[in-house]
């Protein structure tokens, strides 16, 4: 074939160009963006309005509130690194993760229950939540290694959907199983043993001593993940398994016991969130798992999926969000019983997480088979 | 005036700068193909042609209208079509629905019209089957017969290929990217997909453009060369100029190492 | 035996197994049902039925797998006894601590009932040593079974699936079988199975499926042979299809309630299979839609809903209720247009949770009743007559319903063979390579979206219509996951898998909010979905009667013997998998 030589390129003005695809999808998009703030923003001023017309609550109660959905998100945030590190390893949300917590928040009822029945509980506060969260870590870790090795091993390989629907049914699996267990009935926690309910001082605000002891424990638990997964040699095989889970193998790591490890340490932040629980809300059936399950994965994504400090910042957020938002946002907007919507608001975040920054605060880390 | 022309193109990718201010054209009619070294940044430029990727600098326009941001199945609509590098057909669809899928932007009977059944709705369905048909034919008797019910994952090798490219020609385009369409093939292959591209032309009108590794189907198909490397176009030309090039030859094979003495 | 240590294990979980029936209850449960008069009842069927499974498995024993299994009845045997004895040692050991130790505060089915119904009544210790003994047996029996001939087993099979069927369904058979003595006889008056019937139904079974094996597939060929233009198989459909629909009439009130449940959730499945099976995506917000349909007809013609009040006909509100489920659909469509498959899910499953927040909030119940919810919902006129259709006679309802499950069923047929269809189906394949070629996407994934809308708020209408009253408990993501189970179970993207899958699942397990016909079942059923989606995505991903599409999509990593089908972020085949001989 004849080859020509270069011709000069005809001179055309070129139309002009837009820097964004826009079509009526972007644009609907832009539509939820501008109505959700402006939702927010109408609502705190309508609340600023009310609050200073004197029907809104105490400083005090505004200051409870604050450190109750701190501890709350601090507790969200312990169940999301669950969520997070599966999502960083697997690339699949597993869906029973907050099952997982509810069996560690349950079995440690139980033992407790047989703490206090003793008298231990309150002659020994201390050592009596070490042996509960204990208890908890335990029950944790072992049922979701469990479920890791009966119905998420087999699906290693299979589509991304197939684990996430597996999930599912294991989360049902799980609640039903515990339901026939222990009974469908509420259980309670005895309450807070010794004096650790009364309140403490604290840079001058006086918070309840067991949401403190919340916060410092969540605290002391993030730090201790942080060093594991920083520092330690199977903590860094966790995170070269996240990246990519092929190379890792080719390196020498073993990545099934290193999946294991994942799901387990998971487990176990998870059973110590089971004793937050138990310190914030003393109630505990089968069905506890399910709400915080969802909230945390979206702290998890909130955070930016795969990142640990992420999951602990989008739990704290959460955790402000679905506390102060009802009463900050929705009672400026003259709607009713707004605590009501608590779970409204937190599904909201998530919604508009996804929506408009899929990626998270800090940012994913996924593996190199999910990146785009 | 060009059919394809693109100026100032850039694209980066994270901390990759993938496309550094490309320019090009292409007339109707002819057959570029675009080569340069690994990581040149050739898919890159059609992802970005294609629309699968928007670019952050510069502008595509296709037979005087801008394409430049628009999302991939508009760029087909308007008659940009393209393979992929690692042949992505439908695998478990079978041959002739891989086809009629590419027919999808040329036709219009919605779900109303396949609940209701209408007539205009069957004889459109009996079009697209008799396209379909027609452009498999267009590869000889390799993707007929009882080929056509075969799942795509039970063909060899060259019939993946040559069925992308069918899938491609499907959409009755104008302008076909072909992205190392010859990749993979045996000689004999090679020689009949060169010839078939040729036929593209000459018989259905189109213009091509081939990325392509193998200099010997380059030289065979091309009317010009475009050699790009990190981005920038480096060369182009008619196949002969551009492979005795200083530029090229260094960017492919390096340059010899600068000696102490002289 | 170098499998004994893989015997043990399984013993080891076969009791753990047992011990779990009768930790959750179940066992006590379900001997209050007898299957076979006087000693075979539900519970310890249940019971025994562990260890006679796992005996197959223990059978097979880690087979090698360049030969095969081996087959041997004798050495099955042995094996299935081990591991039963193991079994039901384990178990006993359990029901001694429970006996022993009260532990009924923590676990509340820990109790003497539950020792009880473990031990076949003869309590601790004789009980123990016959639970053992007996799941020995069990486990012998199923490891003897499996080792028998092709033909044995599947004579077996068929005699026990029969025996079961009688037994189980024995609401439905006395319902069909209306000559009141043969019931009598073959049934004891205590429920249950007279046991020389039981024998007679199993040999006969037996016997019919050995001498008629195979006749199904000839007899297929030579149908398809005589009548290569399907004219003929398809007036044999239609004739199925009239006494079918003579059904509803022969059967008694409760089956026909139950059919109108079966019917709603074939409904919703085609719907949601659109979403799911056609579109490939996973959407767990679908009861949203479902509600929009029955609440917007509560709303728009009951007499008491307060603030809105039009009190329409029931046409007209259906009308009404397509435009917003549309709407609906594209509400939740759109933002979720972009995202990943997992992040869909979960965002549907937000949309579907805060719709049921706000119905039951105390802000929107001028409009939607709140707690209360709406009631005093008319039933559907029918126009020229005076007939109007309500849950007051099922018998029309069910016909009514069925009109629309039709009219369901052809729209997804139609849809799935034609254009839309293709593009849904390069759309799942593909998302990148489909938009490419020209399918737009967006399109796609909101038409499908709206179309499964449409068809959920058909379902809600009806729904309405027929109790009369809406509350939101019927909204809950319960309902989404059972619909996705319906799907699941029959096969995603398989129209007859729907059918099949509803009939199954809520026929004999029952709905979310109603009974099956096992309705022993009780709350356990809920257990069972979580086991049985665990099981199906385990073993049979593509359902009970797959779409030929699915089946391959779902099994290509088993099927494809070259890397250049690897696809990044779909299923790899690249480590390894054989291709299945």
């Amino acid at each position: 074939m004849l080859s020509r030589n270069v011709t000069p390129p005809a001179t055309t003005t070129p139309t002009k160009t837009r820097r964004f695809r826009f079509n009526w999808v972007d644009g609907f998009l832009w539509f939820i963006r501008i109505a959700a703030i402006i939702v927010i923003v109408v609502g705190i001023v309508g609340s600023i309005q009310l609050f200073a017309a004197g029907e809104g609550p105490t400083l005090e109660q505004w200051r409870d509130l604050v450190i109750s959905s701190f501890a709350t998100g601090a507790m969200y945030g312990l169940i999301a690194l669950g969520y997070s590190m599966v999502y960083g390893v697997l690339g699949f949300i597993n869906f029973a993760h907050g099952e997982v917590f509810m069996s560690g928040t349950m079995v440690g009822l139980i033992a407790s229950t047989m703490l206090f029945d003793s008298g231990f509980w309150d002659a020994n506060p201390m050592a009596s939540l070490l042996i509960v969260v204990l208890v908890a870590m335990f029950t944790s870790t072992l049922v979701a290694v469990l479920i890791e090795r009966v119905a998420y091993r087999p699906l290693r390989n299979a589509p991304r959907l197939i684990p996430l629907i597996t999930s599912i049914g294991v989360s049902f699996f799980l609640q039903y199983a515990f339901a026939g267990l222990f009974g469908v009935g509420v259980r309670s926690y005895p309450p807070a043993p010794g004096n650790l309910d009364d309140d403490v001082e604290i840079f001058g605000i006086s918070i309840a001593g067991t949401k403190l002891l919340v916060i410092v424990v969540a605290a002391i638990s993030m730090v201790a993940l942080w060093y594991f997964v920083k520092r330690t040699k199977t903590g860094t095989a966790m995170r070269a398994v996240a990246e990519d889970k092929e190379i890792a193998g080719l390196m020498g790591i073993n990545v099934e016991r290193t999946i294991v490890t994942t799901f387990a340490v998971g487990g176990a932040m998870a059973g110590v969130a089971g004793l937050l629980w138990a310190l914030l809300f003393r109630g505990v059936d089968f069905l506890t798992g399910f709400l915080p399950g969802i909230k945390a994965f979206t702290a998890a994504v909130l955070g930016g999926i795969g990142n640990l400090p992420g999951a602990m910042l989008g739990g704290v957020l959460l955790g402000l969000f679905e506390g102060v938002g009802p009463l900050l946002v929705l009672a400026g907007l003259g709607i009713p019983a707004v605590s009501q919507l608590k779970d409204f608001v937190a599904f909201s975040a998530l919604i508009l997480v996804l929506i408009f920054r899929p990626s998270g605060l800090l940012g994913e880390r996924l593996g190199s088979e999910d990146r785009a | 005036m060009a059919l394809l022309e693109i100026s100032g193109l850039s694209k980066a990718f994270g901390g990759v700068q993938a496309l550094r201010g490309l320019d090009f054209h292409i007339d109707e009619g002819e057959i570029v193909s675009v080569i340069g070294p690994n990581g040149a940044g050739k898919t890159s430029f059609f992802n970005v042609i294609s629309g699968i990727f928007s670019p952050d600098e510069g502008s595509i326009i296709f037979d005087g209208d801008d394409v430049t941001h628009h999302a991939p199945s508009e760029v087909t609509q308007r008659g940009i079509a393209r393979t992929f590098q690692n042949v992505r057909l439908f695998a478990n669809m079978t041959v002739l629905e891989n086809v009629m899928v590419g027919q999808h932007c040329r036709t219009k009977a919605g779900i109303l019209g396949a609940i209701f059944n209408t007539p205009s709705q069957r004889a459109e369905e009996e079009m697209i089957g008799e396209k379909a048909r027609e452009i498999l034919s267009f590869f000889g008797t390799r993707l007929a017969g009882y080929r056509l019910d075969q799942p795509a994952f039970a063909l060899s090798y060259a019939n993946r290929r040559r069925l992308e490219i069918a899938r491609a020609m499907a959409t009755e385009p104008r302008l076909l990217l072909l992205d190392e369409p010859t990749a993979g093939m045996n000689p004999r292959e090679t020689i009949e997909l060169t010839g078939k591209i040729g036929e593209m032309r000459d018989d259905r009108g189109l213009t091509v453009v081939v990325i392509s590794h193998e200099m010997n189907v380059v030289e065979d198909v091309s009317d010009r060369v475009v050699v790009l490397d990190h981005g920038v176009k480096i060369a182009e030309g008619g196949y002969a100029d551009v492979s005795t090039d200083d530029d090229v030859i260094e960017a492919y094979l390096g340059r010899p190492a600068e000696s102490d003495d002289d | 035996m170098k499998d004994l240590r893989y015997t043990r294990f399984l013993g080891f979980i076969s009791g753990l197994t047992m011990a779990f029936t009768g930790a959750i209850g179940m066992i006590e449960v379900f001997n209050q049902r007898t299957l076979i008069d006087p000693f075979l009842t539900m519970g310890t069927l249940m019971l025994l039925g562990i260890p006679a499974v796992i005996g197959v498995v223990a059978a097979k024993g880690r087979s090698n797998p360049l030969e095969g299994p081996t087959r041997d009845p004798l050495r099955g045997a042995l094996a299935g006894l081990i591991m039963g004895l193991i079994a039901g040692v384990f178990a006993s050991l359990f029901v001694l601590l429970v006996d022993t130790v009260d532990l009924t505060e923590f676990f509340p089915n820990l109790r003497p009932a539950m020792v009880d119904a473990m031990t076949f009544g003869f309590g601790v210790p004789v009980g123990l040593a016959v639970l053992s003994a007996a799941s020995g047996l069990a486990g012998a029996a199923g490891g003897f079974f499996s080792g028998m001939s092709a033909d044995i087993r599947r004579g077996m099979g068929a005699a026990l699936a029969w025996v079961l069927g009688f037994s189980l369904l024995q609401g439905v058979v006395a319902d069909i079988v209306e000559v009141r003595t043969v019931i009598r006889a073959i049934y004891s008056p205590q429920d249950g199975l007279q046991w020389w019937a039981a024998l007679i139904i199993g040999a006969l079974a037996w016997w019919l499926t050995l001498r008629y094996q195979g006749t199904g597939k000839t007899f297929a060929k030579r149908v398809r042979e005589a009548d290569p233009k399907g004219s003929l198989r398809r007036s044999l459909i239609g004739l199925a299809i009239l006494m079918a629909v003579f059904l509803p009439m022969l059967l008694g009130g409760i089956l026909n309630e139950l059919l109108i449940n079966v019917s709603f959730f074939i409904l919703m499945g085609l719907g949601l299979n659109i979403v799911v099976g056609y579109a490939g995506l996973l959407d767990l917000g679908y009861v949203a839609f479902f509600a929009v349909g029955a609440y917007g007809t509560a709303v728009l013609t009951s007499p008491l809903s307060s603030t809105v009040n039009p009190e329409m006909s029931w046409w007209l509100a259906l009308l009404v209720v397509i435009g917003l489920a549309a709407i609906a659909g594209i509400l939740v469509g759109t933002p979720v247009l972009r995202m990943r498959g997992d992040y869909l899910a979960i965002v549907t499953l937000g949309f579907g949770e805060m719709v049921r927040i706000l119905l039951l909030s105390d802000w929107l119940t001028p409009i939607f009743g709140g707690a209360q919810g709406i009631r005093r919902i008319p039933g559907i006129p029918i126009p020229f007559t005076d007939i109007t259709i309500s849950g007051v006679d099922p018998q029309l309802f069910i016909y009514f319903t069925l009109f629309f499950v039709l009219i369901a069923t052809y729209v997804s047929y139609r849809a799935s063979t034609a254009r839309v269809g293709r593009a849904w189906a390069a759309m799942r394949e593909d998302e990148e390579v489909a938009e490419a070629t020209g399918v737009s996407t967006v399109s796609a994934k909101l038409l499908a979206f709206v179309t499964g809308a449409i068809i959920a708020s058909f379902a809600g209408a009806l729904f309405s219509a027929k109790v009369g009253a809406v509350f939101t408990n019927s909204f809950d993501l319960l309902v989404s996951i059972v619909v996705l189970l319906v799907v699941i179970l029959g096969g995603m993207g398989s129209i007859p898998g729907i059918y099949v899958g509803s009939l199954v699942l809520i026929g004999l397990l029952g709905g979310p909010k109603s009974p099956g016909l096992l309705a022993e079942f009780g709350a356990y059923k809920l257990l069972f979905y979580g086991a049985i989606l665990v099981f199906m995505m385990l073993k049979r991903p593509e359902g009970l009667w797959p779409s030929k599409l699915r089946s391959r999509e779902l099994h290509i990593g088993e099927l494809s013997q070259d890397a250049w089908l690897e696809k990044k972020g779909e299923f790899s085949s690249a480590d390894g998998e054989e291709a299945t001989v």
